[in-house]
């Protein structure tokens, strides 16, 4: 081990060349490579050492992404949950045992993790949810369901927020766990959604008993452990799409049936296209401000501006198809990886999009938190905050 | 001074500019101060305040901020000049800045020649003020056929309505045709045969006049029509940082307000339905700094020769398409989230929403820039 190294560009540069003249990824397995690179502490360098990083700044990840590329990765796009949203809440809250045990296999894709928050009845008011979680002895004994899980159906763990304590107020009373996917009990059902595939699942958990060691943060800490993930949840997607891909999307549909055009859509489509560069410009002044240390709150806004935006292009693109329009390329029920926006036709755009202001915050739960924690106005009065979960209306 | 820089932050050296700027509007022109010159203005009088533009022209430097140091003026670029027109905008201030430092300044500079260029320094210097005599509501993709004839004896006849800034201006610069073609012509505006009418205005704060010349003397500056082209493009990108200011203004000020005033024995920033269209018009002054921006930056290294003439004029259009339309939603709201009091007189609110008014329609509106962006983004109209 290296103690107090001040990493800068130069240092970790020289720490990629020197690894990968030991690990010729040409020559190797590739999750060997992958479990070689963790622990050379090039999987996340802003990650303590022994931990895949090099307690590093953030920002010299991209160096090694530079450095690396080309080599074998480990297919962010599918164990987004797990870098994004278990791994952070892990590091933060996990025992020296516990980030020893996940983090690894976690990076590497070994093991697929994912998110066990939304319930039927606490989507916005997640702190509301009913999934129980009873001690018994070393154990917890977990009943409920869970709704709108990703890859739950591959994954190998789940984070878990869970209610054990249903007398005092919601906040109160709940506990995070990493949850078991292989245990008795937990049983995943493909939930189908409009656009004919099923991206999510449900899960429902049935007297499913996870050892108190699988538990993250104190008992009663559950809902400030959960904002951790919440909030990495948020810069996940706002960092993920693409600003521009709907609308060239759109704009080459457009540019290609000039038959199609009349006079009122191209006056939308031309307002549209300058909402999409107005948000262009609001992102990359945004990342500038990241650049310069003065993190600014426009990154509130870029999800809710986005989903509005989508869901427009989307609308006009359908509508200008007419005939087509009313069309779908195919309602076969599958179970996607990811999300695919461009690589299907327009109804499937259309309809994908509606979630775009559901998922991951709601734009009326986004309006909320920019209105009170950007522009400081006074929350609406509650009468939820003092009271025993139990008693609350449901 | 070194080469524009493409960042839509802003510099240190502009955020020194914008304190000295609203330090001054703070002391010489809150709401009371411009109110009254609002009355004056309602009243038929010429409401601009002439102390204030000396200290600003001349005190701060912001007249030549837009003229090369050879020249005398203070060799800045776009950039600054939009960082003074968001302060001018927040306060509505009632100054020729726009009208002489921005419009009048761009045309001369794309002039050759020693009239422009001996004008140029006068300007710079805050001793004398320009004014464009073009209507405000031109477009910058159809400028409109020179309504004055320039006579073989260099006097110039005709009349031009919708015209800023003319009554406090020393000099009037006229587009005009003669038999060669178009120019543009440098008239006093204490000439014989020249007469400027105030028209009762719906921007109380930068009212026009009609300006009228009979047989005036004329000095010809620049032949062809490029450089009103350019005035007017230059005046549309920078009028986005203005559009900015008044957004920025409104939104401060309404978010203030909802947070004191009580009903239902509650502040109603409090209601969801008043939060989340404050969130939203949040969300839109956000987009207005980075599309304002863009244009000042593209306008900035257009005048430094670095960036193409396509690249600036969808930057300026993008930023006229929003931001025309922030302001304007912005003062509306603020009208409507103010409730009574702001529809009053007393009130400032009003101010702004009639300069939000006019700036829209100036120097093409929304839809105008939205039209010219079929071309410029290649996404053509129906085919009939």
């Amino acid at each position: 081990m290296i103690a107090n190294v001040t990493w800068d560009e130069e240092s970790v540069a020289e720490r990629c060349r020197a690894f990968l003249a030991e690990h010729d990824p040409a020559r190797m397995d590739r999750l060997e490579f992958l479990r070689a690179r963790f622990d050379a502490g090039l999987a996340w360098v802003h990650f303590p050492e022994g931990l895949g990083g090099l307690g590093a700044p953030r920002e010299l990840q991209a160096v090694v992404e530079r450095e690396l590329k080309g080599t074998p990765d480990n297919d962010p796009g599918r164990i987004g949950i797990g870098l994004g949203m278990a791994a952070p809440t892990i590091l933060a809250f996990g025992t020296e045992e516990q980030k020893k045990r996940f983090l690894r296999p976690l990076w590497t894709g070994e093991e697929v993790w994912c998110q066990l928050f939304s319930e039927p009845g606490a989507g916005s008011d997640l702190a509301a949810l009913a999934t129980r979680a009873v001690k018994d002895g070393d154990e917890w004994v977990i009943d409920g369901q869970k709704v709108w899980t990703s890859v739950a159906h591959r994954a190998r763990w789940g984070i878990l927020v869970a209610r054990t304590d249903p007398n005092v107020p919601k906040h109160r009373g709940l506990t995070y766990f990493i949850c078991d996917m292989h245990a008795p009990g937990v049983e995943v059902r493909p939930l189908r959604q409009i656009t004919g595939e099923a991206e999510f699942n449900e899960v429902f958990l049935t007297g499913v008993r996870l050892p108190d060691s699988l538990r993250l943060g104190e008992v009663g800490e559950g809902w400030r452990v959960a904002q951790t993930t919440l909030m990495n949840e948020r810069v996940a997607i706002g960092g993920a799409q693409s600003r521009r891909s709907m609308i060239n999307v759109v704009a080459a549909t457009w540019r290609s049936r000039p038959e199609l055009r009349t006079h009122e859509l191209h006056q939308r489509l031309l307002a549209l296209w300058v909402e999409a560069e107005v948000l262009r410009l609001t992102g990359a002044r945004l990342r500038e401000q990241l650049a310069a240390g003065q993190p600014g709150p426009e990154g509130s806004g870029m999800k809710l501006a986005l989903a509005r935006l989508h869901q427009r292009l989307t609308g006009l693109e359908v509508e200008l198809l007419r005939e087509e329009g009313l069309t779908y390329d195919d309602w076969t029920f599958r179970r996607p990886d990811r999300v695919d926006f461009t690589g299907r036709q327009a109804g499937y755009r259309y309809l994908r999009a509606k979630g775009n202001s559901i998922e991951g915050g709601t734009s009326e739960i986004l309006r909320n938190i920019i209105a009170e924690r950007v522009l400081g106005l006074p929350p609406e009065p509650r009468t939820d905050k003092d009271v025993a979960w139990k008693d609350l209306p449901r | 001074m070194s080469a524009p820089t493409m960042s839509l932050l802003y510099t240190e050296v502009e955020e020194e500019l914008r304190a000295a700027v609203r330090d001054l509007l703070t002391d010489r022109s809150g709401p009371a101060a411009v109110l009254a010159r609002a009355d004056t203005a309602a009243s038929g009088g010429v409401p601009y305040d002439s102390e204030l533009w000396t200290a600003l022209a001349r005190d701060i430097g912001a007249a030549g901020l837009l003229v090369p140091e050879e020249l005398g003026g203070a060799g800045a670029s776009a950039r600054e000049a939009a960082v003074v027109l968001e302060e001018l905008g927040r306060a509505v201030a009632v100054v020729p800045f726009f009208s002489s430092a921005v419009l009048a300044t761009s045309a001369l500079l794309a002039c050759d020649g020693p009239a422009a260029r001996d004008l140029l320094g006068r300007l710079a210097s805050g001793e004398t003020t320009a004014a464009l005599a073009v209507s405000l509501a031109a477009s910058p993709y159809r400028p409109p056929e020179p309504a004055v004839e320039l006579g073989a004896d260099g006097t110039v006849l005709g009349t031009v309505t919708g015209v800023i800034g003319a009554e406090v201006a020393d000099v009037l610069l006229v587009p005009v045709r003669h038999a060669g073609g178009r120019a543009l012509c440098a008239v006093e505006r204490t000439a014989p045969g020249v007469s400027i009418t105030p028209v009762t205005s719906l921007d109380l704060t930068r009212p026009i006049a009609t300006v009228s010349f009979g047989g005036a003397p004329a000095e010809v500056v620049a032949e062809g029509d490029g450089p009103v082209r350019d005035a007017l493009v230059t005046g549309a990108g920078l009028l986005a940082s203005e559009q900015l200011g008044i957004a920025d203004w409104c939104l401060t000020t309404t978010v203030a307000y909802v947070k004191e005033r009580k009903q239902f024995a509650r502040p109603i920033g409090s209601f969801q339905a008043i939060k989340h269209r404050l969130a939203d018009l949040w969300l839109e002054v956000v987009g207005a700094r980075a599309a304002a921006r863009n244009a000042a930056a593209h306008l900035a290294c257009w005048g430094a020769g670095s960036a193409g003439s396509g690249e600036v004029a969808t930057a300026v259009a993008v930023a006229q398409a929003h931001c025309g339309t922030v302001a304007v939603h912005a003062a509306e709201e603020c009208i409507q989230l103010h409730g009574g009091i702001g529809m009053t007189w007393e009130h400032p609110a009003h101010l702004y929403l009639k300069r939000a008014k006019a700036d829209e329609i100036a120097l093409g509106t929304p839809g105008d820039h939205r039209n010219a962006l079929a071309g410029l983004a290649d996404l053509p109209g129906p085919v009939s």
